[in-house]
Order: structure tokens, then sequence, then C-alpha cells
């Protein structure tokens, strides 16, 4: 093939010329360019490697379905693989290189598998790397292993950088009246009608230039165009990708917003994930020219044949000088015409023996009737084509003809894709051969060549049909209007999808981007893989990243051959999403780094990292995790909080409890029947602790709750199961206890929250309140509760409970304060030598006491297992009391909350060690350690978890942690999970 | 775990819209799924049987099925709502609590 660039052809700006790299060469190209186009101007013709056989590949397309131009563009960071070359525009300065190849696309060693060909015939993963068949020897040995990794590195496509993406994506959202995918005749038709009915239209087109197919015309003016459609309000998005539909009209688009300038700009994203939501989407998303399977039919120089018509009227190429056009139907006459005018030598091979044109077209234009191609002589570049006669079964060479470019029509494929995507499936149409989008209920059109519809005036015909279908299906309108039929070619099209060839080891390709031949679906077969969806993933057929655009129906056609069936009882495959690849980046958007998800921190938090705070994620919560001393580490620091906790005091910031107000006459009803204790009796000015369960009688939280008067409570629950438990309320009150006359509100933002623990936690507290009295002992007894003032007339709620086993208080204030709230009772803290703690201190603190938290409450857990037995009412019934003693959940044996002590008192262990007995170490073991603290008042480690059948069973006795992921053993001790005053002197002191 | 699933929700595009009757129609991943609408939890002193059969039992129905969502991220409102598991097609969306749907009935 001799492609070059013509002076009078063409909608590029050559006064605008861009120069670029093509693997580390320098080249020259203009303003409306495709890099592929440029590529074409410069005459080089092997841009690609094949997957598995490395056959050199030239450019075979001009649009999406590309499956032999795909490269890789940018360097570094930026280095993108896999673009198809003839999608991405030209840019100045834009760096291309070839992939799948070793040392380039040009020469490449990896060449050599292309005459080790039969050991890549279909299914040659599987049976590779199961092993070598019959006793599958050598798999998974470090030897086969080592293949293996040669074997994927020769097959494949480009690499990916492994850098950090440097640039930024947006997700975006908008709706619509109509959303018209396609800018071809039928979708700007319908854009027009919409517009001309005052409706709110977008406009979509992938491509740079809205035209679609009107781009490879001489005289479509592109501009005018562009300015209708602008005056009359119709929202254009091109360079836009409708990469999938969604139900309720809910479209995924894709928008490429600076891929095409090649210049980083902060202010803008690389690309933008849209999500509209249309009244009515009309698609209008054209067709794909199909290729015809026979020997050799990828040797660079072979093309689709419009494709070439693009090439002469869009970029100004003529592809070839010497061309073979081989067709079955009638498409390929126009652009016969238009590259014999532009110069080129050109015969048609028409299948079909008796046609009649419509149009005539030059007598210079050879045109072989019942004549197919049969195979290509060349390696590297076409030099000629032996032909066959349909006449002769089997096929056999006829006659050669030199050529430089071959160009291929096997008929056309409505891009059904975006309707696939709904469930939709398309039926074959034997008149027309090809698959035809079926009826929809859902508000989606089909317009255009997607419709099967191939001649202009029809597809335009069809736009406009389509917007009023739209207007009717919307209830805006009643009008009558009709689709124009599908076809629409003088001749019929005849079947022609493989020319099988009469010799062995041909190459007829079916898939080229994954080097699907024709005899590897008949080998597929013969293995028996019947279904097409079997087929398709033993083949590989139509898996790569063109998803069978070009290949599936040929190689679905070579299946119902096989099977002595009708194309449609074979079936077709599924499309998915998206319709073109789609980068991690833009789906990611803007949801990476520290904005992966929200971030939420507490009113203090500011106050905590100016008084040293590490922090910490819990949940979404920034929490202080430890407030170090000079060079303390985490561990230092954690130790010498807790021992100032148990010695004097210290401060924490709990404000990410959850905080829920429960209001309403029956509130204490509600109460009573959502905690498996008692709440029914609970004294206005009291505060207790709290079980709930689940329906199935699993533990789902833990926590508080305040009778602040006769019908009002506030709730308090783990950070974690905050969110739940305010569903659950919810969905309690509104769905199964509607008579309940109860309020749920959360308040978890509204209130800041610290706790204050230690021996001299009370006379901190009486230091900033504003009347000390009311927290005496004998006045403010464990479990009480307060409304009044800390000094200055700041109003507070103060509880008196403990997490840490010590005397302690927790004081509830409106946010606002939060800062000073926390200065004054530092103040005072500081005043006893006191410390701030952290969420580490929190933990070996509760660890200590055998408090339970998520690592214990994770969902598997029943009120038993958790050794809160004591809580569950006899007298009542409440939610989960039914289920809590069912089966299995009834038994003695299950995993039941503990202590663990090392043996060895220097030995430290950690959560997630598995419990075996001495001498069984193995599998599962019979418990695991959850919560594990080193306890500066006991001097060692210590740990929490769960043993089969619990204290009772194993108390004292000596069990081993096995922890294989770290590579430790250790022996532990079971005791109880109180391991620190069990008795509760200390918090009730 | 839910927040890192949301995440990934986030990501992909929202499949269904819900017309949420006091916030309007409103993608669904505003919404929590909560269950079978039409299920009738019986009373807390009934038997392991009965809950049984009201927590673990479920139809698994093609077609037309009520199901409650949560307008978690609007309103907070339970809702009950009659869609299909095929098509995702949606016949009615109205609240759960009685009282709820008075008041949306008479607001109409
Ligand atoms: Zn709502």
């Amino acid at each position: 093939m001799t492609s070059k660039r013509l002076d009078n052809y063409g909608k590029i700006n050559r006064d605008k010329i861009f120069s670029f790299s093509w693997d580390h060469k320098n080249y020259y190209g203009y303003e409306g360019d495709s890099l592929a186009s440029a590529l074409l101007a410069n005459d080089i013709k092997i841009i690609g490697r094949s997957f598995k056989y490395h056959r050199p590949r030239g450019i075979m397309s001009c649009g999406v379905e590309e499956s032999g131009a795909l490269v890789t563009v940018g360097t570094q960071d930026r280095k993108d693989p896999n673009v198809r070359a003839t999608t991405q525009e030209l840019y100045q300065g834009l760096v291309a290189t070839g992939q799948n190849a070793f040392p380039s696309v040009n020469f490449d060693i990896g060449g050599i598998n292309n005459y080790l060909s039969r050991f890549f015939a279909a299914g040659f993963y599987y049976k590779t790397f199961m092993g070598i068949p019959p006793f599958e020897w050598g798999s998974g040995t470090s030897i086969w292993m080592f293949f293996e990794k040669i074997i994927r590195k020769a097959a494949g496509m480009g690499k990916l950088s492994r850098l950090p993406d440097p640039d930024h994506y947006d997700h975006a959202h908008d709706f619509c009246d109509i959303l018209i995918v396609g800018s071809g005749p039928a979708g700007i038709a319908a854009a027009k009608e919409a517009a001309d009915k005052k409706l709110d239209v977008i406009l979509v087109e992938q491509d740079n230039l809205l035209g679609g197919d009107q781009l490879a015309e001489s005289d479509f003016d592109i501009e005018a165009n562009y300015t209708e459609l602008k005056s009359l309000g119709v929202r254009v998005m091109h360079r836009t990708t409708a990469f999938g539909l969604y139900d309720n009209c809910v479209l995924g688009l894709l928008e490429r917003v600076t891929d095409h300038t090649g210049i980083v700009n902060q202010s803008l994203p690389r690309q933008r994930f849209w999500t509209i939501r249309a009244k009515h989407i009309i698609v209008g998303s054209g067709s794909f020219e199909r290729h015809i399977a026979f020997n050799n039919n990828d040797i660079p120089g072979i093309m689709t044949v419009n494709a070439s018509k693009h090439y002469l009227n869009r970029y100004g190429i003529l592809t070839g000088k010497n061309i073979v056009i081989t067709t079955n139907n009638d498409s390929v006459y126009p652009t016969a015409g238009a590259l014999f005018e532009a110069g080129a030598k050109v015969t048609v091979l028409d299948a079909r023996r008796d046609i009649n044109l419509e149009k005539k077209i030059s007598d210079n234009i050879e045109v072989r009737n019942g004549c197919v191609p049969y195979n290509i002589n060349g390696s590297r570049e076409i030099n000629s084509i032996d032909i066959a006669e349909t006449s002769n079964n089997p096929f056999r060479k006829t006659d050669t003809i030199n050529c430089d470019h071959v160009l291929m029509s096997g008929g056309w494929s409505p891009a059904v894709h975006l309707l696939s995507h709904r469930g939709e499936k398309a039926t074959w149409n034997k008149e027309h051969l090809c698959f035809l989008p079926g009826d929809t209920k859902e508000k989606i059109s089909m317009i255009g060549s997607a419709r099967g519809i191939w001649n202009k005036d029809d597809c335009i015909k069809s736009g406009i049909a389509g917007t009023l279908e739209a207007m009717n299906k919307m209830g805006l309108s009643k009008t009558n209007y009709f689709f124009p039929k599908e076809g629409g070619w003088k001749n019929a099209i005849q079947p022609l999808y493989e020319v099988k060839y009469n010799k062995s080891r041909s190459k007829s390709f079916v898939d080229y981007q994954h080097d699907v031949t024709a005899d590897d679906i008949r080998l597929a077969h013969r293995e028996g893989f019947i279904s097409v969806e079997h087929l398709k993933r033993y083949t590989t057929l139509g898996m790569a990243n063109d998803q069978g655009k070009m290949g599936n129906i040929i190689g679905i056609s070579l299946m119902a051959d096989l099977l002595d069936k009708e194309i449609p009882e074979v079936g077709t495959t599924v499309f998915r999403p998206p319709f073109t690849p789609i980068s991690i980046g833009a789906l990611a958007g803007r949801n990476v780094g520290k904005h992966f998800r929200p971030l939420r921190i507490t009113p203090m938090h500011q106050w905590n990292l100016n008084n040293g705070a590490v922090m910490i994620e819990a949940g979404l919560y920034q929490r202080p995790w430890y407030f170090p001393k000079k060079n303390e580490t985490l561990s230092d620091a954690y130790i010498r909080e807790t021992t100032i906790v148990r010695k004097s005091v210290g401060i924490c910031d709990v404000t990410s409890l959850g905080k829920i107000a429960v209001q309403g006459p029956d509130a204490t009803e509600f109460i009573n029947r959502i905690y498996t204790n008692p709440f029914a009796k609970l004294p206005i000015g009291k505060t207790r602790y709290g079980i709930m369960l689940r329906d199935d009688g699993m533990v789902m939280d833990d926590g508080t709750s305040w009778r602040l008067s006769e019908h009002e409570y506030l709730m308090t629950t783990s950070t974690a199961q905050a969110g739940k438990v305010m569903s659950w309320l919810e969905e309690l009150l509104q769905t199964r206890w509607t008579d309940l006359q109860v309020n749920v509100t959360s308040v978890s933002e509204q209130w800041a929250a610290a706790a204050i623990s230690g021996p001299k936690s009370r006379e901190v507290l009486q230091n900033c309140i504003e009347d000390p009295s009311l927290i005496e002992n004998e006045n403010f007894p464990f479990m009480g509760f307060i409304s009044t003032n800390l000094k200055g007339g700041i109003p507070c709620r103060i509880v008196r409970i403990s997490f840490s086993g010590e005397l302690g208080y927790e004081v509830y204030i409106v946010s606002d304060y939060a800062n000073t709230m926390m200065d004054m009772l530092w103040k005072e803290v500081k005043e006893f030598n006191g410390c701030l703690y952290g969420l580490e201190a929190l933990g070996a603190l509760r660890v200590e006491k055998g408090h339970v938290t998520g690592a214990e409450l994770d969902g598997r857990t029943t009120i038993e297992d958790a050794g809160l037995a004591k809580m569950a009412s006899t007298k009542k019934s409440y939610i989960g009391s039914a289920m809590r003693k069912r089966g299995v959940l009834d038994s003695m044996e299950r995993e039941q909350l503990v202590g663990f002590f090392p043996v060895n008192k220097n030995q430290n262990f950690d959560a997630g060690t598995i419990v075996c007995e001495k001498d069984n170490i193995e599998g599962f073991g019979i418990g695991r350690i959850t919560s594990v603290t080193h306890s500066p008042e006991l001097g060692h480690w210590i740990g929490i978890g769960f043993v089969k059948g619990g204290k009772e069973k194993w108390k004292n006795t000596v069990l081993i942690g096995s922890d294989p992921v770290r590579n430790k053993q250790m022996e532990l001790q079971v005791v109880s999970p109180h391991m620190i005053d069990p008795e509760g002197k200390r918090m009730h002191a | 775990m839910n927040v890192v699933l949301a995440q990934i929700q986030s990501c992909t595009v929202n499949m269904i819209r819900i017309k949420c009757p006091y916030c309007g129609e409103r993608d669904h991943s505003e919404f929590a799924y909560g269950g079978d609408a039409s299920i009738k939890y019986p009373n807390l002193d009934a038997s392991k049987e009965e809950w049984t059969e009201a927590i673990f039992f479920r139809e698994n129905i093609r077609g037309f099925q009520k199901e409650t969502w949560h307008h978690l991220n609007g309103c907070r409102m339970w809702l009950e709502v009659d869609r299909s598991t095929i098509t995702h097609e949606i016949k009615s969306v109205k609240p759960c609590h009685p009282d709820l749907q008075k008041i949306m009935e008479l607001k109409k």
C-alpha cells in the first residue's frame, strides 16, 4: 500500500502543521488529522503487532472498531496504552509508540510466534496453564510458571506506566428532554426536529466533528451544520462517548476534555464522566462495516471500504494506488468511484453474479462478478491478491491480481450496543444479513443505520420519526409517524463471511485483535464448544478491547455453519457497557487520595491537633490516636496515657459516638422494645447501658440511653454503627410499629463530647462547673445524668459512665462550645498532672476491662458469646428475643469471650491470632484473638477474644496462639476478660 | 464496609430513578434498599417459628414485588416501592407509614 496526501481533498487545516513522533522518529501532519491519517500521510504501513502471533498490522478502519492500529500515546506517567490511532486526534508534539513488539513493530522478535502458530490455537491458554494433558504434567511447578511468564509477556497489549496518574477527572451530571446519540444524518435530523418542537436536546458525538458518515462526503459542510444546530439551541457534546445505557433513560458518557490537546491544563479535567438523565433517548449510533475472513486477510494494506472514503474526503489521503475492493453489497460503489476519481486504479470483486447498479460507475473500474478474495500474497505489505469464484465449491484460486491495497465489505452491522445494554435482544434479519434492534417498551428510539437503514434520505426520515416517536412516548403529542423500511440497496446483499482456504495452516482472521482465526473456531467446535458463550470464552473471540465490533458476526456465522443451523438459532452475544474502553481514572473521578471517602472531623479536631494529637481514621472520622510527648513512639505514648488515666485523670474526645434524640409519648415503650435489658423503669435523670439485637438475635450495637424527661431520651451508639442504628429505628417506627408516637432525630453533629476518666476526674469536673456540689458522689452516683452549666453559664449535659473502668464522666456540650469546654477541662487536668488520651489508650483501657467493641461485636456474636447474658431480660420481649436462642445459637460450645495472658510474660501477640489446643495446632483452631494491648497495670501484654466453650471450659488452661501470618506462636493462658478491678469498685468510687 | 460499597457505587452510573413522594425523582444512590415490604413481622412475643418464617423465608419473585427503600440521603422516609425485578420498572412509590401516606395524599 502506498498512501499519500492529495492536494484538493479533505477537511484538514493545511495552514496548521503539527509535528509528532512515531516510534522515536519525527513526522508532520495537519490540524484535523487523526494519528492514523497522519501515519497514512507519511506512508507508514506497520503500526502494530498482533496479540498472539505478532503479525504486522496496519490501519484497518477509521473508527472505534479499529483492530490493527493500537498504539501507546504519551510518555512516562501520561502513557496511555491501547489507544486506537484512528480515534486519536493529532496534536503538536504527540508522542506515539508501537506496542506488543520488541524491539519495534517494524522488526519484532516475537514474530517467530507466527511460525509456531499451531501451538497457539484456540484454547491455548487454558490448555497450557493447566499443564500438559493427559496428566496435566508440569502444572503449578516452578519451571512451568517460568514459561507461563514468558508466554504471557509475549501475548498482550500495551503496557501501563505503573506511575500514579497525574491527571484529574470530573464527575458531572445533567438532565434533558431528549438525548440523541450520534450526529450522522439521522441524529442531526432528530435533533433539529426536537429543537424545533422547543424541547431541551443534547446531541452526543464521540468524534470531534459532527456529521457521522457525512464526514466521508466531499461536499459536507461541517461548519454550517454545527452553526445551525447551535442556533436551534441544541446542546452539542462532542468528543463524548455514550458508553452505557441504564434504567430509566440514564446514560453514562465519557467526555475527553484535553486528550486532543496534549497540553496539561490544571484548570481542566482530562476527562469528564457524565451521568445524564433524559426523558427519552434516541440512538443513531450508526453501523460497522464488516470484514471478510480469507487467508492472510490481515496483511498491512487491508482496510474496510468505507474507511478509505473517510480518509479520502475527511483527511485528503488516498490510501492506495492499485486498489482491489471485495464486496457482497452495493455500499462500496460510491467509494470505488471516488477512489478512481482521486487517481487510483480500482478493481471490484463482487461476490454477486447479476447486479444492476443504481448509478453507473466509470468504465475504467473493472467489476468482476461472482468473485471473492481467496488469499493475499505478501507479508509486510500486499503484493497481490488471489481470487476465487463463487461457482467453485470448494473455493480454489482462479486468478491473481497485482495490487497494493485491499478493501473489504462483508456487509454492515448496526451498532445495537446501547439497546443491548438494556437487555433488548437484537434479531437476525435474513434479508439484510445483520442483527436489527428489536422493539423496546422503554423510552428509547433507534434511528438511522443503527436501525438497519442504509440510505441517507431514509436515515433523515427515520431521525424525524424518532423524535415524533419520542414525543408520543413522552406524552407530549399524538402524531402519526412512520419509520422507513430497513435496507435501501438496489441489489440484495449476499452472504459472504469466510472464503475457506483449501490448504492447511490458513490464517484467515475472524477477530484481529485476539488473533482468532476461522480454523480456531472449527477447532473449538471439534473440541465440543458449541454454545456461542462457550465458543467466545474458549477462543477469546470478541473479548479484546473492540468487544467483537468487527468479528462477532463472522464468528457466529461460522459456528452456525458448523452446527448446520441458522444464525438466529446460534444466537448473538450480549453487549455490555462500556461501548469503548474507559480509563479507571474517569470512573474514580475526584474520589481519589484523601478524597476517596468523605472526611468527618469533630468540633474539637483543631483543638486536638493544636495539642499534639496524631490522628487516625475511625470509620469516616478522624480521631486522636495518641498525644506523643517529645520523641515518644505510639507505644510509649499510649502506655503513658493509660497509666496516667488509671493513676490520675485524662480527657478524650468522644464526639464521634452516635447520638439520637428519642422523643414522644411512646418513647419509653419504644426504647424498652429495642434494648435487651429493661428500660421501662429507668428514672428521669438516670442513664443505662443497653444492648440491641437484630431480628435474628445477633448483637447489633451497644450504647447508653439517658432519660431526660418523661417523654425524652438521648441515645448514644457506637461510632461505627451510628448510621445503621438510626436507619433501623426509623425503619421500626415507619414500617412496623406505626402506632407508636415517637420521633427520632440524629443529633450527632449537634453535640460534642469529652470523656474524663481517672480517680481525679470528679475534682477536675467540679472545678469546671458552676455548682460543684451537684456531682458529689452521693448526689450523682454511677449512671447518673444531669443537665447543668459549665462555668460561664455554658449549658452542658453530664453522665457518669465509664468505659475505662475508672471513675469517669462524659460531658456533652453544644458543638460550638467544644473548644471552650476542652480549654476548661484541660487547664484543670493539667493541675493534676493528667493527660490527653487518644484511641489507642482508650482501647488499652477497655481491653483491660474486657469491654467489647466492634472488633468483638462483628455481627456474628450473640449476647451470650459476648459474655453479656445478664443483659438479656427474661421478663420482657424485645427485638431478637425470640430468635437469640434458636438452634446452634444456644450451644455452650459456641465461641465465647475470654481474656488471654501470655504464659511468657515478656511475649507479645496480635489481634487475629488463632487459638488452638496444645496438641492440635491446625485449621481454624478453637478460637481467635480480637483485641490486644500492653497493660501497664499488669505489666505485660493481654488480649481478649473468643474460644469455643468459653472460660467455663478453659479457665486457666494453657492454649496455643498461632499466628502463621506473622510467623509467631505463643502459649496463652485463658483468664476472665475482666482483668482489672473486676468488681467495678473504682468506677463507683 | 458500607462506606466502601457506597464509594464503589458512586464510581458507577446510577441505574434506577425513584420518585420519592416528598423529594421528587432522585437517583437510587440516595436510597438504601430495605427488604421485602410484604412481610408482616410477628409480635415480639411470637414464637421462634413465626419469627423464622418472617426473617429467613423470602419469595424470589420474578416480576413486580413490593419492597422497602429508605431515602437515606434525602428526607429519611421509608418508602414502599412496587418494582419489577426484571426491568426495574417502578409502578408506585408511597410512604410506608400510613399517616405519612395520608399526608402525601392530601398534598396532591
Ligand atoms: Zn425523600
